[in-house]
């Protein structure tokens, strides 16, 4: 068909909409001035500021503890509820309700996990985010395997209840193989969810030494410096690799679920 | 009159049409046939308009095609999927082409009326097109394309999607639909059955050429090329060269006996094709045929098709007789014909 | 042999719903311990007084919903609607023609048309916010290319700009997805009857792509409309959306009960949009 070329307007409208920010915040990280505005020369000391900011420091690995914790929970519940769901239950009720931590407004959930924090009055801190953020993830865990299930042959688990096997080592030797390129992906998914979440995280830490994206919050209510900028460019990269890696791990292990 | 003059479209370093030119007149059945990839419904695209040839010109009763938006153009299309809109009901369907035209809502309400009456979907008018069988989906289709009374109608491989029975009451359909409306109809296909009892005309095509342009007796008796001779209807091809001759020699069964179309340059390499129909079978002590024996035998009701394995020849021999056959696997025969009964062509180096 | 052959079914009958509980207990115990009964907290601490310093007071009241058809958070409620429907309009306007000529690439250039749609929302979303600070404050990019010193920042309007950024990736995808599943046949036979280009848009593309329409606005809307992070870092203090209520209250206010109550409301448009989007999605 013929398109029209008015088409391209809005379609490049967006790249640079979406690519803009990113590239200037990215150019402005190397800025040997003071301004986070305007380009003075080329330098690296902001990432040498950043790298001695111990705020910064504590806020990863805070982020990475809460990010493998929930990843960890969230992968083991969401694997065993998708297969549930799929191959025991035909309940719409329950699928809606699986999905629903990944539909409602974030606020939602950090509003309603708060309540209940304090109802039970757990203390609040990196245990507290993590539960929550499991709480997410597993919806997202839970939606990946579930696609990957429906699209996978039954009849394999029920030849290998004919041929004997007992249905824990069906689940173990049959199900779980099938379903290892949906787990992995679902398990990248909730680990980068859980990096990049603040609502949540903000609402359910309490006192406690903030993850990352606190820290940058805070950081930029307190002033826009260079040092942000180092921040969000290390970010990027990081990921910008991850998505990228994920894309090429999952497109093989589709590929090699397939032969 | 559609003229087809000179049409040559590339994609890349494939020519999926190479300096096609035809003729088609007011009126006929024409038929494009050709294995797949032959450039058959390029032609047809570019017709229509989603396509556009790298040269040539295209004209309708004189008037250029090309320099058309495929929506200015007075030409309908079948496609092979129908391409049916899902969201609308049959009727809606229909009526989609003539409220393009902004006719008045009465004068479209009875025209299509009158053309679901004519396809026989009148109780279907308000169903969706998810709802219908196969059959009745590809009358909507054509339905949706006579209603504009277009000069021509363009239908890609209309009856591949249907299975075997209903296929052969929706040809009956076509060709009643055609005489009807009297519209020019060009239908493509790579079923030369289908071509031979739909179509006034058939251009065969192999790769972006034509290679015969003739009414279907003609191109089932006299085809012109071992590309036509092989492709249309089943035949037995013998290799050989010219003999000057009512003959073909051939280098390991002498010679054979058949007729040439055309004057053939005496040892000029040829090809002498003849219809299974036109195959004898005799006595394996017969004075002249070749010497075979029976491969198998099937039979098909009317006709029974008997091969005969004839020593160094690549493939079998085929032939038919009417009823059920009176030789039996193994059997020692010989295989024969009259010269008026095989064609000898040239073939090209 | 022959009983055992008869009591196998039972068997596994017995084995498969125990299985079923293996598989299905920890997760369901987990949404009904961590979403159910949080949310039935949140709707239940609306009917109660506020304690002093956070928490509630189990003493029956209505004062809450009193406080909420209060014009000042009716307006902060309607604000959030009209700047939340405005970002999804934006994202259909810029999304549709970005996903409708994605579909139409070469499979190549398809998949990294489409990372490069989804990319920038895999980054860190206050950096995302962080980098239109940088380019809309006085001294930022955009007024320098300009010329100018407006102010661009703390508007309503910097607000849409934010969630549109953050979100269009969103309303992409499901465009994408629809418009890819669309026969380009149904185009051409569109074309073919006699119908122009707008008019086959019109008729076919879109009627088709609407359940694709719809998903993506949802996509859009629903974080747009209980934001509360973009409009406090890109808003300034003026403009007050509904997460920006349920914030203050929560945290600052620590009136949990009264933000419980805009917390409820907010959910309650979302239900009645979820409901008409999916009467609208059957419709189509």
């Amino acid at each position: 068909m013929r398109r029209s070329k008015i088409l391209y307007v809005p379609f490049w409208a967006t790249y640079v909409f979406l690519y803009l920010p990113i590239v200037v915040l990215v150019v402005m990280s190397f800025n040997s001035g003071k301004s986070a505005y305007t380009y003075e020369g080329f330098s690296l000391k902001w990432y040498g500021e950043l790298a001695a900011d111990e705020r910064v420091q504590t806020g990863v690995v805070n982020t990475l503890i809460v990010a493998a914790g929930s990843t960890a929970i969230a992968t083991v519940l969401g694997t065993l509820l998708a297969v549930g769901l799929v191959r025991h239950t035909r309940s719409k009720a329950l699928d809606a309700l699986a999905l629903m931590p990944a539909v409602l407004p974030d606020l939602v959930l950090a509003i309603g996990l708060l309540l209940f924090y304090g109802l039970i009055q757990m203390t609040l801190g990196l245990y507290s985010v993590m539960l929550s953020h499991a709480l997410f993830s597993m919806a997202f865990v839970a939606a990946v395997v579930r696609t990957r299930l429906v699209g996978a042959d039954s009849s394999l688990e029920e030849a290998s209840r004919d041929l004997g096997a007992g249905p824990v080592s069906t689940f173990v030797r049959i199900t779980l193989p099938q379903l290892t390129p949906g787990i992995v992906a679902g398990a990248l998914l909730a680990f980068t969810l859980s990096l990049d979440e603040f609502v949540i995280a903000f609402f359910t830490i309490g006192n406690a030494e903030p993850t990352l994206p606190i820290v940058i919050y805070s950081m930029i209510r307190f002033g826009v410096t260079p040092k942000i900028n180092a921040l969000a460019a290390i970010l990027l990269l990081v990921s910008f690799t991850a998505v990228i890696a994920g894309q090429r791990l999952t497109k093989i292990g589709e590929s090699r679920a397939q032969d | 009159m559609l003229k087809i003059d000179g049409v040559t479209r590339r994609f890349g370093n494939v020519t999926a049409l190479d300096d096609v030119s035809l003729q088609i007149e007011q009126g006929e059945f024409f038929a494009l046939l050709g294995p797949s990839g032959c450039g058959k419904t390029t032609l047809l695209r570019i017709v229509a308009g989603f396509e556009t040839p790298d040269s040539g010109r295209v004209t309708l009763d004189g008037e250029d095609l090309l320099s058309k938006a495929p929506n200015r153009r007075p030409i309908s299309l079948m496609f092979q999927s129908y391409a049916l809109f899902p969201h609308m009901t049959v009727a809606k369907n229909v009526a989609y082409g003539l409220e393009r035209e902004r006719l008045p809502r009465q004068e479209i309400k009875q025209r299509v009326g009158e053309v679901l009456e004519t396809v026989g979907l009148s109780q279907h008018a308000s169903r969706k097109p998810a709802q219908l069988s196969g059959g009745q989906r590809q009358r909507v289709a054509l339905a949706r394309s006579i209603v504009k009374r277009p000069r021509l109608l363009l239908l890609d491989e209309p009856l591949s999607a249907l299975d075997k029975k209903v296929r052969a009451d929706m040809q009956l359909e076509l060709k009643r639909l055609q005489h009807e409306v009297g519209i020019t109809f060009v239908v493509v296909t790579h079923d030369q059955e289908e071509a031979m009892s739909l179509a006034d005309r058939i251009a065969v095509f192999d790769s972006g050429r034509v290679c015969q342009v003739d009414e279907p007796v003609a191109l089932y008796e006299r085809p012109r090329s071992p590309f036509v001779a092989d492709f249309v209807g089943a035949n037995n091809l013998f290799h050989g060269v010219a003999s000057g001759l009512e003959a073909l020699r051939s280098e390991k069964f002498g010679m054979l006996p058949g007729t040439p179309l055309t004057e053939l340059e005496a040892d000029s390499a040829a090809l002498l094709a003849v219809r299974p129909e036109n195959v004898e079978l005799a006595d394996e002590n017969a004075a002249r045929g070749l010497a075979g024996s029976v491969l198998d035998v099937s039979f098909y009701g009317g006709v029974s098709h008997i091969s005969v394995d004839v020593p160094d020849h690549p493939k079998p021999v085929l032939a038919a007789v009417q009823g059920a056959a009176s030789v039996q696997a193994g059997a020692k025969v010989k295989v024969r014909w009259n010269a008026k009964d095989a064609v000898i062509m040239a073939v090209d180096r | 042999m022959k009983s055992e052959v008869k009591t196998r079914p039972a068997s596994r009958s017995i084995g498969r719903r125990l299985g079923a509980f293996v598989l299905l207990s920890p997760g369901l115990t987990y949404l009904v311990v961590l979403l159910l009964v949080p949310l039935a907290l949140v709707l239940s601490y609306t009917v109660f007084r506020r304690g002093r310093f956070g928490g509630v007071v189990y003493e029956f009241t209505t004062e809450n919903f009193a406080r909420l058809v209060d014009p000042l958070y009716l307006d902060v409620l309607g604000g959030s609607l009209k700047i939340a429907a405005l970002t999804t309009v934006l994202a259909l306007l810029l999304g549709y023609p970005t996903a409708y000529l994605i579909a139409q690439l070469p499979r190549k250039w398809k998949t990294v048309a489409l990372v490069a749609v989804v990319l920038p929302f895999w980054t860190n979303f206050i950096i995302r916010i962080y980098a239109w600070i940088i380019l809309l404050s006085g001294p930022g990019l955009v007024n320098s290319v300009l010329g100018t010193e407006l102010e661009l920042l703390y508007k309503e309007s910097t607000i849409v700009v934010g969630l549109l950024y953050s979100y269009l990736p969103l309303m992409v995808l499901p465009l994408y997805a629809a418009i890819e599943r669309l026969d380009p046949q149904l185009r051409e036979a569109s074309a073919n009857l006699g119908a122009s280009g707008f008019t086959t848009f019109r008729k076919v593309t879109l009627p088709l792509t609407l359940p694709g329409v719809l998903t993506g606005s949802m996509f859009v809307f629903v974080p747009s409309f209980g934001n509360f992070v973009i409009p406090e870092l890109l808003g300034g203090s003026k403009t007050l959306m509904a997460g920006n209520v349920i914030r203050n209250e929560f945290l600052k206010a620590r009136d949990w009960p009264f933000a419980s109550t805009v917390t409820l409301a907010l959910i309650a448009v979302l239900v009645v949009l979820l409901l008409a989007q999916a009467w609208a999605a059957r419709r189509a």
